[in-house]
C-alpha cells in the first residue's frame, strides 16, 4: 500500500435489477484530506459511500484499509465504524427522542462496574465535546427540541467522537445555512489537522473549492478520475461530471419587460401562517417570473404554500385574477388555475408506487373528479404527450417512477402540473439534487411558460439560477417579506437584501 | 423459466396457487378415505323440507359459509390500500350492528320472539347506519387525528362487542321470523349469502372500474401527503375507506346474525377479522398499504374459508383450528417478507454461481 | 436561551402524560372510596386485592411496554396465557412437579418470543400481523392440549396449591373489624413476583445498554441502525422479553385461576395494551417506561373492582370503560403530538 493512504477502494462493481450502478470505480483516501466525491445525480455517489460502509454489497472489486490485512468487506454500518469508517448522511441520523448526549454515546455508553449506563459520566463528556466544537445545547434535553442544523452538528459530533479514520460527510450542508456551513468547515479542517481523511460529497461547487485538496468524479456510475483540486478548474469539473461542456446555461435570459401594466394573476394581501409567516401582501402579474429569495427557513417555502393551500393561511385575502378566493386546501387553488411543485419530492412530490402514467394524470383526474373518470385512452395520450414534452427518460409509461432517478422523478412531477394547464405555478427548488443538464432544461422550460402567458412563483437556493429566470425577486427573512427587487437583479443586491442589515 | 417467472409474477398468483393446495389436500384426503376424489367439486339439487329444492355441495357449501369474510375483505382491502393498516374492529362491529338490528327488531329487553316490533327495513337500516356510524368513528381517529389504524380500531374491537351486549341486555335475543331469516337462508335454490356476496362484489367492482376511486385510494395509501398536494383529499378518502369497511362489517353482521335467526353478541363474527385481514394478505396485497387488488382478496376470502371446512372434514375441531391458520399466515408473509426473498435470490445466485464454476 | 426554555415544556409533555394517568387513578380511587366505603372500598386490602388479581397483569404490561418501545405490539400475551395455565394444569395433573412445569413453562415463552422476535425483527414482518398469528396458534395450542377445563387442585399439587394459598403478611395498614380482631393486610407471593418484575423491568429500561437501545429503536430505527445498534437483534430481544415476561405473568394468573381453559384470559392483551397507553407509553414508539404502565393497570384494576362492588352494572362495562379510557388517552397523545409539532415548526 502507499504511503500514506488510509482506504483504497479498487474496481467497485455493483448492478441493481437492470441497472449497472457502478461499473469498476476506484477510489483513494490519504491521511490527513478533504476529499471530494463529486458527479450528477445518478453518477453512483451514494451507492459507492454505501458499498464503503456496508449497506449495499457490491459484486466486485476490494476495499483496503490502512492497518488492516487483506481485503475489507463491511456487513453493517457497524462493521463500518470498527474499521474506522463513521458517516454522517445528509437527513439527520439520530434519535429524537433521545437526549443529546445519548445520542454520542449510544451504542457505546460508558459501563460503571455493575454494567450499567453510567449517565453522570457520559453526559460530563458530551457536554465538553459540544463546548469543544463551540456548539451551546445543553446535553441532557431531548434532541428533538433542537433545530435542524443543531441536531445535524450534534451527528457529526458522533461520528467525530468515534476515533474514525474516514469521516464520510454525504451532502450534509444541504440544510445548513451559511453560518452554520462555515462552523462546519472550520471543524473540517479542524478534523484534517488531525489527520482525519474526509470524504465529502455535495452539489455545491464553492464548498468544493473552499474545503477539499483532492477531488474525485465519478459518472454514469464510472470512474471519470481523481484530480488535486490545483489541476482542475469548475469548468473542467463541471465537463468531467457531464461529458460534456456545459450547456451554456447564462444563455437563458429573460428581456426585461415592464409587467405592471398586464393583468393581476395572483394579488395577496396580509396572507400568513401561525409559526411560518407573518402576513405578507404579495402581487403577481400575467407571464411573470417571481422569485422568493432568502435562506433556508426565511419563510420563502412557507409562503408559497400559503397560497397554494398547502398550509392553510389564517389572516389575508388572496384574489386570483382579480375574484377572492377562499382556499382551504391545496384542492381548491387547483380549480383556481394554481399548482404546486413541492421541494421535497420524495415526501411530498411522487407517489412512488405508481406508474409515470398514474402520476402524471394525477392532478389532472383530482381536478376532474373521482366521478368523471379519464379513460385509459386518454391517459396513454396525455402520459405520451408530457414525456415527450419535458423528455422524460423511462423505459414505459408503466414504468414505477420509483424506479426513474432524481431529475426524471422532477420532471414527472413537473409533467403532472403542466398537464392540470395551470396560470400559475409554484415550483419550489425545483433544481435542487438533479444534474446540471435537467437543471438547464427546467430553468428554459420557466421561461418558455412564462412567453405562453403563465405566471411562476419560483423558489431556489441559488441565487444565480434565479436572476436568470425572475423578473422581479420578492426577499423574506424571518419569516417576513423584507423587500422586492425589480429591476438591477444582480447576485450583489440580492446577496444584500437577503442578508439584511443595510439599515 | 421465463414463462415460468411471468406465472409468478401475476398479480393472482398466490391466492390461486393457495386455493389449488387446498383442493387438492381435499382431493388426496377423499381418495384416501374411499371416497369419489372428486366430490370436493360435486354440486347436486336436493330437496329438504324446510327450504324446498336447494344446491348442495361442499363448494356451494364455502362459497356460502364464506360469505361474510368475502364481504368483509372489500372493505378490508380498501382499509389496507388507503391507511397501510388493518381495521380490527370489523368482527365486533358485525357483532354490534346485528345485535343492534335484532334489539330493534324484537324490542329492548325482549329475548325471543317471533314478530317484528319495527319492519325489517328498519331493523336492516339501523345495522347499516351502526356500521357507518363505527366506521366513521374509526375513520375519524385514523384520518383526522393520525392515530395508527390498528391502535384507532382497537377501542372498537374491545368495545363493540360489549356495547352490543348491553344493547341486548345480556341476552342472545332470537328474532324467529321467516322474512329476516330469508337473508342467511335460500333463494330459490341458492344461498342468499352467496347473493347479497356477488351483489356487493360487482357494485363495488363497478365503482372501482367507473369512478377514480381506486387510482385514489392508492394514490393515498403510498403518499399521503403527495396525493394532497396533488389535489386529493387524503384525510376524506381515508375516512371513506373507514365508512366503507363499516358499512360492509355491517352487511355480513346482517348475515351472520340472519343465518342464526338471532344476535349472539359473543360470538357472532368471533375472529373474523382475522379471517378478513387474512384474505387480504393471501390475495397478494401488500399490509404496508398501496397498491390493491380487489379479486386476490375475494379470493383469498374463499380460500380461508376451504381451509377452515377442510380442517373441520378432516376432524379438526372449530377451537383447535386456528393453529393451521396461524401456520398458514405465517408461511405466507414469511414467503412475501422483502428479507426471505432476498434471502432466496442469494441462495439461488449462489447456486448458478456454483454450477458456473463446475461448467 | 429561549431554546432552553422551550425544550422544559416539551419535555413536560411526556411527564404531563404520567402524572395525568397518576391522578386519574387517584380520582377514580378516591371515588370508589366516596361511593362505596360502606363496602369496604376504603380498605387497605382493597387496594391489595386489585395488585392480587392483576399481578399477571402487571407482569405482561411491563413487556409489553418493552415492545410498544420500539414501535412494535405484541397481541399474543392473553393467548400465550392460556396456554401457560393449561400445560402447567395439564403437566401437573400428569404428574409433573411444579417446578418442573414453571421451567418449562418460562423456557416455552421464551422459545417463542424468539420466534415472533425472529419474524419481526430478520423478516421484517409487521408486529401485529405477526402476533396475531402468535395469538391463534397459543390459543389453538391451548385446546389441542387439551379441550376440558383443567383444575389444579390440593391434590395434584400441593407445591403449587400452596403457593397460591400462602399470605405475604403488609406489615402496616390493617384495621380492626367490628369482632374486634385485627386483620392483616396481605398479598399473594404473585403480587411479589410482579412487584420484583416491575422494578427490574424499570431499571433495565433505565440505565442498561439494552434499555436505552429500545428508545433508540422506538425514536428511529433507521438511526438506530446507522449509529450501530444492531435493530434485528434488540427487536427480537424485545419480543423474547415480552413473552418470557408474559410467562412469569401467567403463572401469577394461574395461581390465581388454579385452572387452565381454552377460554382463558381473553382480551387480556388489549388490557395490557390500553395499561401501556394509559401509562403514557406512545404507540408510535420511543416513549413511555413501566411505571406509568403499572398506573395503567392499577386504572383498569379500579374500575373492574368498582363495577364488581357496586354488583348491579353489565358485565360488559370494564370493557367499555376501559376503551373509552384508551380512547381518551390515544386522543390525548396525537393532541400532545400535534402541539409539539406545531412548537418545532415541523409540517
Amino acid at each position: 500500500m502507499e504511503e500514506n493512504v488510509v482506504l483504497t477502494a479498487r474496481g467497485i462493481s455493483m448492478t441493481f435489477p437492470g441497472v449497472k450502478a457502478l461499473d469498476g470505480v476506484d477510489l483513494t483516501l490519504r491521511k490527513g484530506e478533504i476529499h471530494a466525491l463529486m458527479g450528477e445525480n445518478g453518477a453512483g455517489k451514494s451507492t459507492l459511500i454505501k458499498c464503503l460502509t456496508g449497506i449495499n454489497d457490491f459484486e466486485a472489486g476490494e476495499i483496503r484499509i490502512d492497518g488492516i490485512d487483506g481485503p475489507v468487506k463491511n456487513h453493517s454500518t457497524r462493521d463500518a465504524q470498527n474499521v474506522g469508517i463513521s458517516t454522517v448522511y445528509q437527513e439527520v441520523n439520530l434519535c429524537p427522542n433521545l437526549s443529546v448526549a445519548e445520542n454520542l454515546f449510544i451504542g457505546r455508553e460508558p459501563l460503571t462496574k455493575l454494567h450499567t449506563i453510567d449517565r453522570k459520566s457520559y453526559n460530563k463528556r458530551s457536554q465538553k465535546i459540544m463546548d469543544e466544537l463551540g456548539i451551546s445545547v445543553d446535553v441532557t434535553q431531548n434532541l428533538e427540541n433542537y433545530s435542524l442544523a443543531i441536531q445535524q452538528m450534534v451527528a457529526i459530533a458522533r461520528a467525530v467522537d468515534m476515533e474514525c479514520k474516514v469521516l464520510i460527510l454525504d451532502e450534509p450542508t444541504s440544510s445548513l445555512d451559511d453560518d452554520e456551513v462555515e462552523k462546519l468547515f472550520v471543524l473540517m479542517r479542524g478534523l484534517r489537522e488531525k489527520g482525519v481523511s474526509i470524504l465529502f460529497v455535495t452539489h455545491f461547487l464553492e464548498q468544493v473549492y473552499a474545503v477539499c485538496d483532492r477531488i474525485t468524479v465519478l459518472r454514469n456510475g464510472g470512474f471519470v478520475g481523481e484530480y488535486p483540486i490545483s489541476e482542475l478548474p469548475r469548468v473542467k469539473l463541471v465537463a468531467a461530471m457531464m461529458g460534456k461542456d456545459l450547456d451554456d446555461l447564462a444563455e437563458i435570459k429573460k428581456e426585461q419587460k415592464d409587467f405592471s401594466k398586464e393583468p393581476m394573476e395572483i394579488s395577496a394581501k396580509g396572507l400568513s401562517h401561525a409559526g411560518t409567516v407573518k402576513p405578507f401582501d404579495l402581487d403577481i402579474h400575467k407571464g411573470e417570473v417571481v422569485g422568493i429569495g432568502g435562506l433556508l427557513g426565511s419563510g420563502r417555502s412557507e409562503l408559497a404554500r400559503c397560497i397554494y393551500g398547502a398550509d392553510k393561511a389564517q389572516t389575508g385575502t388572496l384574489e386570483v385574477n382579480g375574484k377572492q378566493v377562499k382556499i382551504n386546501q391545496p384542492i381548491d387553488a387547483m380549480n383556481k388555475g394554481m399548482g404546486m411543485l413541492p421541494d421535497d419530492r420524495k415526501a411530498e412530490g411522487i407517489i412512488a408506487d405508481l406508474s409515470v402514467r398514474e402520476n402524471i394524470i394525477l392532478a389532472l383526474q383530482a381536478k376532474r373528479g373521482m366521478f368523471r373518470q379519464l379513460s385509459r385512452a386518454q391517459q396513454e395520450e396525455i402520459a405520451d404527450r408530457y414525456i415527450e414534452l419535458v423528455q422524460i427518460k423511462t423505459a414505459s409509461k408503466e414504468t414505477l417512477i420509483k424506479q426513474l432517478s432524481g431529475g426524471n422523478q422532477q420532471k414527472v412531477i413537473l409533467a403532472r402540473w403542466l398537464a392540470t394547464d395551470p396560470d400559475f405555478l409554484i415550483l419550489d427548488e425545483p433544481t435542487r439534487g438533479i444534474d446540471i443538464g435537467t437543471k438547464s432544461e427546467i430553468q428554459k422550460l420557466i421561461v418558455k411558460l412564462a412567453g405562453e402567458g403563465k405566471s411562476v412563483l419560483f423558489i431556489s437556493s441559488e441565487i444565480e439560477e434565479m436572476l436568470r429566470t425572475c423578473n422581479r425577486m420578492v426577499i423574506m427573512r424571518d419569516g417576513q417579506k423584507v423587500g422586492e427587487l425589480d429591476h438591477e437583479l444582480s447576485q450583489e443586491s440580492v446577496m444584500k437584501a437577503i442578508a439584511g442589515g443595510e439599515a | 423459466m421465463k414463462t415460468w417467472n411471468k406465472i409468478k409474477s401475476w398479480p393472482l398468483f398466490l391466492p390461486v396457487v393457495a386455493l389449488i393446495l387446498v383442493m387438492a389436500v381435499n382431493i388426496i384426503y377423499d381418495a384416501a378415505t374411499g371416497s369419489n376424489p372428486l366430490s370436493f367439486f360435486m354440486i347436486s339439487l336436493r330437496n329438504t323440507t324446510t327450504s324446498g329444492t336447494i344446491l348442495y355441495g361442499r363448494i356451494i357449501d364455502i362459497i356460502n359459509r364464506g360469505s361474510e369474510v368475502a364481504i368483509l375483505a372489500i372493505g378490508m382491502t380498501l382499509v389496507v390500500s388507503a391507511s397501510a393498516g388493518t381495521d380490527i374492529s370489523v368482527g365486533s362491529v358485525m357483532s354490534l350492528c346485528a345485535s343492534f338490528m335484532c334489539m330493534m327488531l324484537a324490542g329492548y329487553g325482549v329475548s325471543s320472539t317471533t314478530t317484528l316490533a319495527v319492519p325489517l327495513g328498519i331493523g336492516l337500516l339501523c345495522a347499516i347506519v351502526m356500521g357507518l356510524v363505527c366506521g366513521a368513528f374509526n375513520g375519524t381517529l385514523v384520518a383526522h387525528l393520525s392515530i395508527q389504524p390498528m391502535v384507532a380500531t382497537l377501542i372498537l374491537y374491545s368495545a363493540a362487542r360489549a356495547i352490543g351486549l348491553l344493547l341486548c341486555n345480556d341476552l342472545i335475543v332470537y328474532v324467529r321470523n321467516p322474512s329476516f331469516a330469508y337473508i342467511g337462508a335460500f333463494t330459490g335454490p341458492v344461498p342468499t349469502p352467496i347473493i347479497i356476496t356477488a351483489v356487493c362484489i360487482i357494485v363495488v367492482s363497478l365503482v372501482l372500474k367507473k369512478t377514480a376511486l381506486g387510482m385514489y385510494i392508492q394514490s393515498v395509501g403510498i403518499n399521503a401527503k403527495a396525493s394532497r398536494i396533488a389535489g386529493l383529499n387524503s384525510r376524506l378518502l381515508i375516512f371513506l375507506a373507514y365508512m366503507l369497511c363499516g358499512l360492509f362489517a355491517a352487511i355480513a353482521g346482517i348475515v351472520a346474525s340472519s343465518r342464526i335467526t338471532s344476535a349472539d353478541s359473543n360470538n357472532i363474527g368471533l375472529y373474523l377479522e382475522m379471517d378478513a385481514i387474512l384474505s387480504v394478505a393471501l390475495g397478494g396485497n401488500s399490509l404496508g398499504g398501496g397498491k390493491f387488488n380487489l379479486a386476490g382478496s375475494i379470493i383469498g376470502a374463499y380460500t380461508i374459508q376451504a381451509i377452515t371446512t377442510t380442517l373441520y372434514a378432516l376432524g379438526v375441531s372449530s377451537i383447535q383450528a386456528p393453529v393451521f391458520k396461524a401456520v398458514i399466515v405465517i408461511l405466507i408473509v414469511v414467503i412475501e417478507a422483502p428479507p426471505f426473498k432476498a434471502f432466496l435470490r442469494k441462495q439461488s445466485a449462489a447456486r448458478a454461481a456454483a454450477k458456473g464454476v463446475r461448467a | 436561551m429561549s431554546k432552553k426554555a422551550d425544550s422544559k415544556k416539551s419535555i413536560n409533555s411526556n411527564t404531563m402524560l404520567l402524572l395525568i394517568t397518576i391522578a386519574l387513578f387517584i380520582v377514580l380511587y378516591a371515588g370508589g372510596c366516596i361511593a362505596y366505603g360502606s363496602k369496604g372500598f376504603t380498605h387497605f386490602q382493597t387496594f391489595l386485592n386489585i395488585l392480587i388479581t392483576n399481578a399477571g397483569l402487571i407482569c405482561v404490561a411491563c413487556g409489553m411496554t418493552c415492545v410498544m418501545l420500539t414501535g412494535g405490539i405484541d397481541i399474543s400475551v392473553g393467548a400465550l396465557i392460556a396456554m401457560d395455565c393449561m400445560l402447567l394444569a395439564v403437566g401437573m395433573q400428569k404428574g409433573i412437579g411444579a417446578v418442573p412445569m414453571i421451567i418449562l413453562v418460562l423456557l416455552i415463552g421464551i422459545v417463542f418470543g424468539i420466534f415472533q422476535g425472529f419474524l419481526v425483527g430478520y423478516l421484517e414482518i409487521q408486529p401485529f400481523i405477526v402476533s396475531m398469528a402468535g395469538m391463534f396458534f397459543c390459543r389453538g395450542m391451548t385446546a389441542v392440549i387439551c379441550t376440558d377445563q383443567v383444575s389444579i387442585t390440593q391434590e395434584i399439587s400441593p407445591t403449587f396449591y400452596a403457593w397460591a394459598n400462602a399470605k405475604v403478611i403488609v406489615p402496616f395498614g390493617g384495621y380492626t373489624n367490628n369482632k374486634g380482631k385485627y386483620m392483616a393486610p396481605y398479598v399473594r407471593p404473585g403480587v411479589v413476583v410482579a412487584l420484583i418484575v416491575l422494578i427490574a423491568i424499570f431499571l433495565i429500561l433505565r440505565y442498561t445498554k439494552f434499555g436505552r437501545s429500545l428508545y433508540a429503536v422506538g425514536g428511529s430505527e433507521s438511526s438506530a441502525a446507522m449509529m450501530g445498534l444492531n435493530v434485528k437483534l434488540i427487536k427480537m430481544k424485545a419480543y423474547m422479553l415480552s413473552s418470557f415476561l408474559c410467562s412469569i405473568g401467567g403463572i401469577c394468573y394461574c395461581l390465581n385461576t388454579m385452572a387452565g381453559s381454552v377460554s382463558q384470559a381473553t382480551g387480556l392483551e388489549m388490557d395490557a395494551i390500553s395499561s401501556a397507553v394509559i401509562g403514557g407509553t406512545l404507540l408510535t414508539g420511543g416513549v413511555g417506561n413501566v411505571i406509568g404502565s403499572f398506573f395503567g393497570v392499577l386504572i383498569n384494576g379500579t374500575i373492574s373492582s368498582i363495577v364488581k362492588t357496586n354488583g348491579k352494572l353489565a358485565s360488559s362495562w370494564p370493557n367499555i370503560l376501559t376503551a373509552a379510557l384508551l380512547f381518551i388517552f390515544i386522543v390525548i397523545q396525537s393532541l400532545f403530538a400535534v402541539l409539539r409539532s406545531r412548537q418545532t415548526g415541523k409540517r
